[in-house]
């Protein structure tokens, strides 16, 4: 199972990456997505993946008698997720009114910032 | 609960956003409420300033929940001053905001997202959880896409799309270090991860996450491979947006690296080299881009990046009077380029343009505004009272100190282009002869505004400039307060002891 996330969380980041990288800017929205969600499945890799063992203390026990599976990472995926989420829901709109008003949707095209003026 | 009094800074100016979001329809009530909103704030930091500076290090456990496990804010002497820092800056902004800004943008919100900004950045100074800071982060750079953004122009767009990406990755590759952190760990408190991190067996993998760690901070602080989102972005928003960015958004990612390396990452050899050599690097590359560019603030843009390089350098040489020196930099810099930009902003409202060839003839038009724009412009080279000097006495002996002459000589050629790019700045916009420039249809000349205007658009750089001066002619002051910053960050128990106070108490 560890192994399995590990190939797909390599590949989401790979992905990601590639994608950004195109010319098209439909596809750096593409990229952004994919890489948040690679780093997400990272972070979920790395809590150390425990099945089927709540973090709740029994009630005769006042500290854990065994492993555990550990909330924290899921809080933070969750933060993670609700951050990137809005953050893509802005790029989408920040792409629509730059294809819009630029009328290109190729990244090469958008150099006139960079030229003297 | 005294030790509240530290964040209230970020209370007030959350406080007021929310208040400006109920008073969305009328403007008026926007720009009181923001100018009361930011005086408010900048009481409250210097509270919170003179606090700390008296009983040493404050800390409060959000939910009174105990160290490692809950969020801890700390206002240690480096976080408070930022703050403080922060506050001055958005104080100047604010008002010079008022009159700047174009109605159409402050219909949107305008006011409110920049409250949110601040609040974010007093929040990224302040936290002592790593992943709380990444939180404080986003909520930085969610508001400055809506900041550069807002008015939808055609270059703004432009300029918004290459910042959001850059900043969109370095959160990602900050949230990759941050996992694998975590991963190695299993805490998210700065203080306890600092305990922790020596005594993790595979060493290899902590030099991988500080790697990540330094790209991450590295694109949002802009320094030498990763610095090109920001000469394409910084001058399209409204001069005030750019003069909040230039003046803290860097500096954020600077403080977090300065954080990082002396609380966590701590004694790497090769990190030092490799900071030292981007450190170098930035300050060549930013000088000679600032060179050949004939737009001011695309200029500024550039200077800023070779400014940054003196801050990571002094942090890669790693010792007390280097960090020292990088603190006061900080301290100068971000008073003085949030001034730049404004003085920019000022400019372009004198004559309708920001291009260096057309450009001319302020000195002859405006001679006692050109008086008071020369102080922060030679404040910025460092003529010696000024504020630049004072922290490269500590870098250049530092560099002598440990025979780090590609730095010296860095430093040195930093400042020699720094002098090059003001006077070219100096001699084409205030000396020459002014060129006839076509004026937009909705551009208000600066003698039609009205008295209050006039005085909304000066006084804030008048205050930045009056900060300036004090931190030049008091420079012993301020540099005091950075060996004890200093002195601080380099002895790190004092950081950690503070937070796990409350456990020891307990004891």
């Amino acid at each position: 199972m560890e192994i399995l996330l590990a190939i797909i969380t390599g590949i989401l980041y790979a992905a990601g990456i590639y994608m950004m990288l195109r010319r098209s800017i439909v596809k750096l929205i593409i990229g952004i997505v994919l890489l948040g969600n690679g780093v997400n499945l990272l972070i979920f890799l790395l809590g150390r993946i425990t099945k089927g063992k709540p973090p709740i203390i029994p009630e005769d026990a006042k500290v854990f008698q065994d492993i555990y599976a550990d909330p924290v990472p899921q809080a933070l995926i969750l933060t993670a997720i609700v951050i990137s989420f809005g953050l893509q829901a802005f790029a989408i709109i920040l792409v629509k009114r730059t294809y819009k008003v630029l009328g290109t949707d190729d990244l090469d095209q958008l150099n006139t910032t960079d030229e003297d003026s | 609960m005294s030790n509240l009094v530290i964040i209230s800074p970020l209370l007030v100016h959350l406080l007021f956003s929310i208040l400006l979001m109920f008073s969305w329809q009328n403007l008026k009530w926007q720009k009181i409420l923001t100018i009361v909103g930011n005086s408010i704030a900048l009481i409250a930091s210097i509270a919170t300033f003179i606090l700390v500076y008296d009983q040493g290090t404050q800390t409060v456990q959000s939910g009174n929940w105990e160290a490692p496990f809950g969020i801890t804010f700390v206002g240690d002497m480096l976080a408070v001053t930022l703050v403080l820092l922060t506050c001055i800056s958005g104080f100047a902004v604010a008002i010079f905001s008022v009159v700047s800004v174009i109605k159409a943008r402050l219909r949107f919100g305008f006011f409110s997202v920049y409250h949110f900004l601040l609040m974010g950045l007093i929040g990224a100074f302040l936290t002592g959880d790593i992943f709380n800071l990444y939180v404080w982060f986003e909520i930085i750079i969610i508001s400055s896409f809506v900041l550069i953004s807002l008015g939808g122009e055609k270059n703004q767009l432009e300029g918004a799309v290459k910042y959001f990406t850059l900043n969109f990755l370095a959160s990602m590759i900050f949230l990759t270090a941050l996992g694998v952190l975590y991963g190695l760990t299993g805490t998210l408190n700065m203080a306890d991860l600092s305990q922790k991190i020596v005594l993790i067996e595979n060493q290899a993998l902590v030099e991988v996450c500080a790697v990540l760690f330094l790209v991450g901070f590295g694109i949002k602080s802009a320094v030498f491979p990763l610095y090109f989102w920001l000469p394409a972005s910084y001058h399209t928003p409204p001069s005030a947006v750019s003069a909040i960015f230039a003046g803290l958004l860097t500096k954020v990612g600077v403080y977090a690296l300065i954080r990082v390396f002396t609380l966590i990452f701590v004694g790497d050899l090769f990190l030092e080299v490799l900071l030292l050599s981007i450190a170098i690097l930035s300050i060549f590359s930013g000088g000679i881009g600032a060179l050949i560019q004939n737009n001011i603030r695309k200029v500024f843009s550039y200077l800023i990046i070779c400014h940054i390089g003196f801050m990571i350098g002094g942090l890669g040489l790693f010792t007390t009077v280097a960090i020292a020196g990088t603190i006061f930099y900080l301290i100068h810099d971000i008073i003085v380029k949030t001034n730049l930009f404004l003085l920019s902003g000022l400019i372009y409202r004198l004559s309708s343009t920001n291009s260096l060839r057309k450009l001319g003839g302020l000195y002859d038009q405006y001679p006692k505004i050109s008086f008071l724009l020369a102080i922060p412009l030679f404040s910025l080279v460092g003529i010696p009272p000024l504020s630049g000097f004072w922290p490269k006495i500590s870098l250049l002996l530092e560099g002598f100190e440990q025979e780090n002459y590609w730095f010296v000589g860095a430093v040195i050629f930093g400042s020699f282009i720094t002098l090059v790019v003001v006077a070219k700045v100096w001699a084409e916009a205030f000396w020459k002869e002014p060129k006839p420039v076509t004026k937009g249809k909705r551009f208000v000349d600066f003698s039609k505004l009205r008295q209050i205007q006039k005085v909304q658009l000066i006084f804030p750089i008048a205050f930045l400039s009056i900060v300036s001066l004090y931190i030049g002619f008091g420079a012993e002051h301020i540099q005091l307060l950075s060996e004890r910053i200093a002195n601080e960050l380099m002895d790190n128990q004092q950081y950690i002891d503070a937070v796990f106070k409350t456990r020891a108490d307990a004891r």
